[in-house]
């Protein structure tokens, strides 16, 4: 044996030979992700580089060219400018109503929701599996049903086309998916530690605050996500339960790209549209790991 | 003075009676062990007592006061579990301190005491740590730390040592018993390892289906099980269970089934009724009282086997045969030197042994 042989067997890597990153299969793998990717990039593509372009570019047609001048000006209009109705102060007016909306609809929503699953989960009351029958039912009822009889309650409360009136409304509708979700973490946490809990003498909420709190950040975080977004995309209950100056970002974008009078600023609508679903995606990149991370400890015990 | 006493307790899971009526008084300073395999109610028997589930019926004293409505932290109990349930998000102090403030003590007293507990149980070095980075036997003396803090005046343990591997177990099983040597609190310990329980308890429970079969010292259930039951789940190997029929022929006699073998009188067994007729029974020998060898010429029974499987277990040998179809196994020392196919001399001193009735299955 010579010395290179011999230094060739202490370093060279062990194992199978590495396969080729270009073979047939990686190929056709990649390739149809690609395409899909690309399909699915498209209209975001598009939305992006009309949404920079003046209108006489845009008369010219082509859709899919980049902006020759880069203008920001469509942003600035569908921020501040664009007209709905009377008012011509922009999306900034839904956007703040919707933030109103959304912030404390997602707090009420899930401090309840929670508290509800922590007790359906570990303090099995009389009656609890009715209870929890009752609420999860609530999530098969069409919301068409119920659209009518809200708005008489809303308005007997004197909450109609106010604020307040649509926060009941979200934190109403997100509790019996919100305590199911919840219930079901709860249930996964090993029931002896509950028992622990109890014999070193926390209560009730001692409990739920010191014990199961801390231990549910992810589940917590999944279920933020879900009523963010899922309220600020609201369409339905924002058009119904509000008023031109209490609409919620979505409706006032419908108005804005459905305005019929004058001409046709695709560019401002574009922008407008980019805008209102910022916020949403901003949640996603920025918990996305957290996201996965919960909906894995959600299903799987352990 | 006693330290628990339950009084007619019953306990239903929707139309099924997990604990029927029963009674168990614990003197203070005891270890009582209860026994039995899963699904007897001994861990549910403990959450009662715990406070831990709502009984149906009965009455449940500690301290000679009824605390059978109190919440668990307000009947002076310390609980250690099988899965350790240490809070994850908290320290090992945090963990020790999470009932003290609780109780709302005062930040001297909070610290004396977990001072003391974590040098009792060794943990002083891991305060800081959280559970997630301690072994399994660390995290169980948190867990007993956790119990020893509350300065309770009686300790629940719920399979403490189930998920340890068999070396610490051991190691732990010490360690509890001589925590119990120290404080001398009244301990209740739930297990269905024989081993733990006869190596532990001043009394044993054996529970079944609910009920509590035996309750008596380690030896007294070792050498005087009530029923077949009980004395096939103490012992390890099992007891041989011989299958024949007692003749009262002026004195009893036991006749193996087939005649292969018969005892000299039976006089001078503790029976607890008169044998006046024939009657068909198990005779239960355990396999370490067996004698093999010249030894068994001075027992009053003796016969000739045939070994068919031995299994060497280092300090002992078991071995495998039979007696007139009938399975029975011995112990003898792990330095003979038998081989299957061997034929043995064997012999045994009924008096040692142990009568059941073959249908009741109760002792004789």
């Amino acid at each position: 044996m010579t010395e290179t042989q011999k230094n060739s067997i202490v370093t060279e890597p062990r194992g199978p030979k590495p396969r080729k990153i270009m073979s047939r299969r990686n190929i056709i793998l990649y390739g149809t992700l690609l395409v899909v990717a690309i399909y699915y990039l498209i209209p975001l593509y598009v939305m992006i580089v009309t949404s920079l372009k003046g209108m006489p570019e845009i008369r010219l047609g082509n859709i899919f060219s980049p902006p020759v001048e880069v203008t920001f000006e469509p942003w600035i209009k569908a921020w501040s400018q664009a007209c709905t109705g009377l008012n011509c102060d922009g999306l900034s007016r839904g956007f703040w109503n919707s933030v109103q909306i959304t912030v404390p609809s997602v707090i009420v929503s899930i401090a309840i929701a929670s508290v509800n699953g922590y007790a359906l989960a570990n303090w099995r009351f009389k009656g609890a599996n009715l209870f929890f029958t009752i609420l999860i039912f609530g999530a098969f009822i069409p919301y068409q049903i119920m659209i009518y009889p809200l708005v008489i309650l809303l308005r007997d409360l004197g909450i109609y086309t106010k604020l307040p009136g649509l926060i009941l409304i979200h934190s109403i509708f997100g509790m019996p998916i919100l305590t199911l979700l919840f219930r079901n973490y709860f249930t996964t946490i090993p029931e002896e530690l509950f028992k622990a809990a109890r014999v070193d003498g926390a209560r009730f909420w001692g409990i739920y605050f010191r014990v199961m709190m801390p231990m549910s950040l992810p589940i917590f975080v999944v279920a933020i996500i879900m009523q963010v977004t899922g309220i600020w995309n609201d369409f339905l209950f924002g058009v119904i339960y509000t008023k031109p100056d209490t609409y919620p970002m979505t409706v006032q974008l419908n108005n804005i790209v459905n305005s019929v009078q004058g001409v046709k600023e695709y560019n401002v609508n574009m922008a407008a549209t980019l805008l209102t679903g910022l916020v949403p995606l901003t949640i996603y990149f920025i918990s996305g790991k957290l996201f996965v991370r919960g909906i894995a400890a959600g299903a799987v015990k352990g | 003075m006693n330290s628990i006493e339950i009084k007619d307790l019953s306990l239903n899971f929707g139309n099924v009676k997990v604990l029927k009526d029963l009674n168990l008084s614990v003197e203070k300073g005891e270890f009582l062990v209860l026994l039995g395999a899963s699904g007897c109610g001994k861990s549910t028997l403990l959450n009662c007592i715990a406070g831990l589930l709502e009984i149906n019926d009965g009455q449940i004293f500690i301290n000679n006061q009824n605390v059978t409505w109190y919440e668990p932290s307000e009947r002076g109990i310390g609980m250690v579990f099988q899965s350790y349930a240490l809070y994850p998000q908290m320290s090992v102090k945090g963990n020790l301190t999470f009932s003290l403030k609780n109780a709302k003590l005062s930040k001297e007293d909070i610290e004396e005491r977990v001072k003391n507990a974590s040098e009792i149980l060794q943990i002083e070095d891991l305060l800081d740590r959280k559970p997630a980075a301690l072994s399994g036997g660390q995290r169980q003396r948190v867990a007993i730390g956790r119990a020893l803090v509350r300065d309770v005046e009686v300790f629940l343990f719920d399979e403490p040592l189930s998920n340890l591997d068999a070396k610490l177990r051991t190691e732990l099983r010490v360690e509890i018993k001589r925590l119990h040597q120290k404080l001398d609190n009244t301990m209740i310990y739930v297990t269905h390892d024989q081993i733990e329980a006869m190596t532990l308890a001043n009394r044993i429970a054996i529970m079944r289906d609910g009920l509590i079969l035996q309750l008596d010292k380690p030896k007294t259930i070792y050498n005087y099980p009530v029923n077949k039951y009980v004395a096939e789940f103490i012992g390890s190997p099992s007891m041989n269970f011989l299958k024949g029929k007692i003749v009262p022929n002026k004195k009893p006699v036991f006749k193996l089934e087939g005649g292969w073998c018969e005892t000299p009188d039976l006089s001078n067994y503790k029976f607890k009724e008169d044998i006046k007729e024939e009657r068909q029974i198990w005779l239960g020998v355990r396999p370490e009282s067996i004698v093999v060898g010249d030894e068994a010429e001075k027992l009053p029974v003796k016969f000739n086997l045939e070994a068919e499987v031995v299994e060497p277990m280092g300090a002992d040998t078991l071995v495998w045969s039979q007696i007139g179809g009938q399975e029975f196994h011995f112990i003898i020392d792990g330095n003979s030197t038998i081989n299957s196919g061997d034929s043995l001399r064997v012999g045994f001193d009924p008096l040692h042994s142990s009568i059941f009735d073959l249908d009741s299955e109760d002792r004789l």
